[in-house]
């Protein structure tokens, strides 16, 4: 993970700590062979330190050691570190570590002349020798400075023994207390100049943070930043991420988000795998419930989930998640998903991200869920808690492990610009806001941002319903964007409207048939008028010819009764012309 | 080497109580092989008793080369250091027991002011 970060030094042999995380922050351990310098204020987990230095080594390195206390007897020294796992006895009984207790009682000695402290050497050969130590943790030697008048004597002592263990090629561990300004009290580092490391444990806030920070490591590249460590059973774990760089594969892989809607606005495939997605509201929006249908498709898919709650214990989410129809118990019995329940305010920013760190590195989840980070960011400055946060982004990317956030923003601020700091590393900005509209109030989610894919830039109305999330079409018309049951009025007036409006067609419609039957009536009636007329019309004419023919016959035969001498064709033709006439009429 | 008042008073009071016993007094020498001042510091060891407690003491030198492991029990850190093992309680002086007056109050045979 971090080996790439720093870059091995092959010249410069060094001694693997076995401590969690520490060994990648000094880019494979401890100066072999040389006295490492660790110093801090009390209660800063030095002695602590140095003892897992020495386990670590005795039980998984194969290299015994030797602890040298200037404070505690080995039995407190035992007592103190068996809460964190280690069975001081058991190694002590088996040759693979030995404890010396040194005790200087100033008021039962008396200085006279000249002196060494070669009797110090010589047990410290003895112990080395008898179990062949490879390890050697001097805690603290500045004791010795209380135990002895004469500084000159001991600055040239301590100089003698740090080039005598040098000489004697064992790895050696000396605990300082920190002084004002200095790294220790009796300025140690003069004399131990290889390796420095100082722990701190500050108080911000009522919340502690312990860290760790490579003052010096000569002849090696070290990440110089301060780490987060964190003391718990396990012992110490160092939190070696940095910012790693933007170095991490992208992932072409989709998975869905577990509300299939969301899946279709996202570009229609749901998330890219390995991408960080935040899911910002306000109080009720629904994060956690959208946080659980993520959870649960994780599962579905049958990878591991890891889920960190900072607002409900276990059992609590899991029975509000089952209201809305999803139930968690049996992926938490199988055991594929984790529920990691902690109070914002239990410890500090960056012990909590140490131990999320330490959580995701154990388990090995190929999802992360953290609701909320919000209090991440309310606690320490906001500048300390967006780094914290940029580094456990980039350290889950670099795992290829999704993560989804979820935040709570408050009302009155501005919802894009609270986490304006970490809106930079996030893939998928979902936004969820709650509408008050007509007396209530209602959920509404839209994509703010999703890289790489075309994703929806609609605003859907967010419905938690007794079998799960459902995302719904908001109503957006002219009167603005309703939801909820001002939707459903509203939705129900469109309806209304649009009937009436059907009815009116139809009622145009049947106006115009009935129109269209009117003028066909008429027309029709006209040509009724039209035919009776013609017929009369025809019947005068036929009569008037008729009349006219009987005129011409009549003349005729009075003129054959009169005898007249006329040529009967012209007779003929005058009343063949009279008939036309008539027939034109 | 100071010590305030009460501490005064208290070894004023237990070197007259050290002074007056008649016991035998055992005092140990830690040291690390021959070295000058190993020499030194049981040559100066050896005239302060004969001086202050003739007859009374027995003087047993420990070479913690030879035996490193008996440094531990008398939690030996500098050399050489003289260890009052009688009369109790168990006093330390360290160095080469050069200075007379400071070894003596070291050893309780006389107070720090005298």
């Amino acid at each position: 993970m971090s080996k790439t970060q720093v870059s091995h030094n092959r010249s410069l042999p060094k001694a693997t700590t076995g401590i969690a995380g520490l060994d990648e922050v000094t880019g494979g351990g401890l100066p072999r062979g040389r006295p490492t310098l660790v110093s801090g204020r009390a209660g800063c987990g030095k002695t602590l330190f140095a003892v897992e230095f020495l386990v670590r080594g005795a039980t998984q390195l194969g290299e015994p050691g030797v602890f040298l206390a200037f404070e505690e007897t080995a039995e407190e020294l035992a007592q103190n570190v068996r809460s964190l796992g280690f069975d001081l006895e058991d190694l002590v009984a088996r040759k693979k570590l030995l404890i010396d207790y040194v005790h200087v009682e100033r008021s039962e000695i008396e200085e006279t002349g000249e002196y060494d402290l070669e009797g110090l050497f010589i047990r410290l050969g003895q112990a080395i020798d008898s179990i062949g130590a490879k390890r050697v943790v001097l805690d603290t030697i500045e004791s010795l400075f209380g135990g002895f008048a004469n500084s000159a004597v001991l600055r040239s002592e301590l100089r003698r023994l740090f080039r005598w263990l040098k000489d004697k090629k064992v790895t050696a561990v000396i605990t300082g207390e920190r002084g004002d300004g200095t790294l220790t009290r009796h300025g140690l580092e003069e004399y131990v100049s290889d390796c420095v490391i100082v722990l701190d444990h500050r108080v911000t806030e009522q919340l502690s943070t312990r860290r760790l920070r490579i003052v010096k490591y000569r002849g090696t590249v070290h990440g110089t930043n301060e780490y987060p460590f964190l003391i718990d059973e396990d012992g110490i774990s160092v939190l070696p991420i940095t910012s790693l760089g933007l170095r991490h594969e992208a992932s072409e892989e989709r998975i869905s988000t577990g509300v299939p809607r969301l899946d279709a606005m996202l570009g229609g495939a749901g998330l890219y795998r390995g991408s960080s997605v935040l899911i910002s509201g306000t109080a009720g929006t629904g994060k956690t419930s959208l946080a659980a249908h993520f959870a649960d498709a994780t599962c579905r898919r049958n990878e591991r989930c890891l889920y960190f709650a900072f607002e409900e214990s276990e059992s609590q989410l899991v029975r509000n998640m089952r209201s809305i129809g999803l139930d968690l118990m049996p992926w938490l019995k199988k055991g594929v998903l984790r529920l990691h329940a902690t109070r914002p305010t239990a410890y500090g920013l960056e012990t909590h991200l140490a131990a999320l760190h330490k959580l995701v590195s154990e388990f090995e989840p190929r999802a992360v869920v953290v609701d909320p980070i919000t209090n991440f960011l309310k606690s320490g400055t906001q500048a300390e808690a967006e780094s914290m946060l940029v580094r456990l982004i980039d350290f889950l990317k670099a795992r290829q492990t999704t993560a989804l956030f979820a935040s709570l923003t408050y009302g009155g601020s501005v919802q894009e610009q609270s986490e304006v700091g970490i809106s930079s590393v996030i893939d998928t900005w979902l936004l969820l806001r709650d509408i008050e509209l007509g007396g209530e109030r209602n959920r509404a989610m839209y994509i703010l941002k999703s890289r790489g894919m075309a994703h929806s830039n609609q605003i859907r109305e967010f419905l938690l319903t007794n079998h799960g999330v459902e995302l719904r079409d908001v109503y957006v018309g002219p009167e603005g964007v309703l939801t909820g049951s001002m939707r459903m009025a509203q939705e129900a007036r469109e309806q209304a409207a649009s009937l009436s409006r059907q009815e009116e067609i139809e009622r145009r419609q049947r106006h115009l048939e009935h129109k269209r039957r009117a003028l066909d009536a008429g027309i029709t009636l006209q040509r009724a008028q039209f035919a009776a007329e013609e017929e009369e019309l025809k019947l005068i004419i036929a009569q008037d010819r008729a009349a006219a023919g009987r005129l011409a016959e009549g003349r005729q035969k009075l003129a054959r009764s009169r005898k007249a001498d006329e040529p009967a064709g012209v007779a003929r033709n005058g009343a063949r012309r009279m008939a036309i006439r008539g027939g034109r009429k | 080497m100071k010590h305030d008042r009460s501490q005064q008073q208290a070894l004023k009071s237990l070197a007259g109580a050290a002074a007056a016993d008649p016991k035998l007094w055992e005092l140990r020498l830690y040291v690390a092989g021959k070295t000058a001042r190993s020499v030194a510091a049981l040559e100066n060891l050896t005239r302060l008793c004969e001086e202050h407690l003739p007859g009374k003491y027995r003087i047993e030198v420990v070479d913690l080369l030879v035996h490193p492991k008996l440094a531990k029990g008398d939690q030996i850190v500098a050399i050489p250091t003289l260890v009052r093992k009688l009369p109790p309680p168990i006093r330390k002086v360290i160095g080469d027991l050069s200075n007379t007056e400071r070894t003596l109050v070291g050893l309780q045979l006389r107070s720090s002011k005298s």
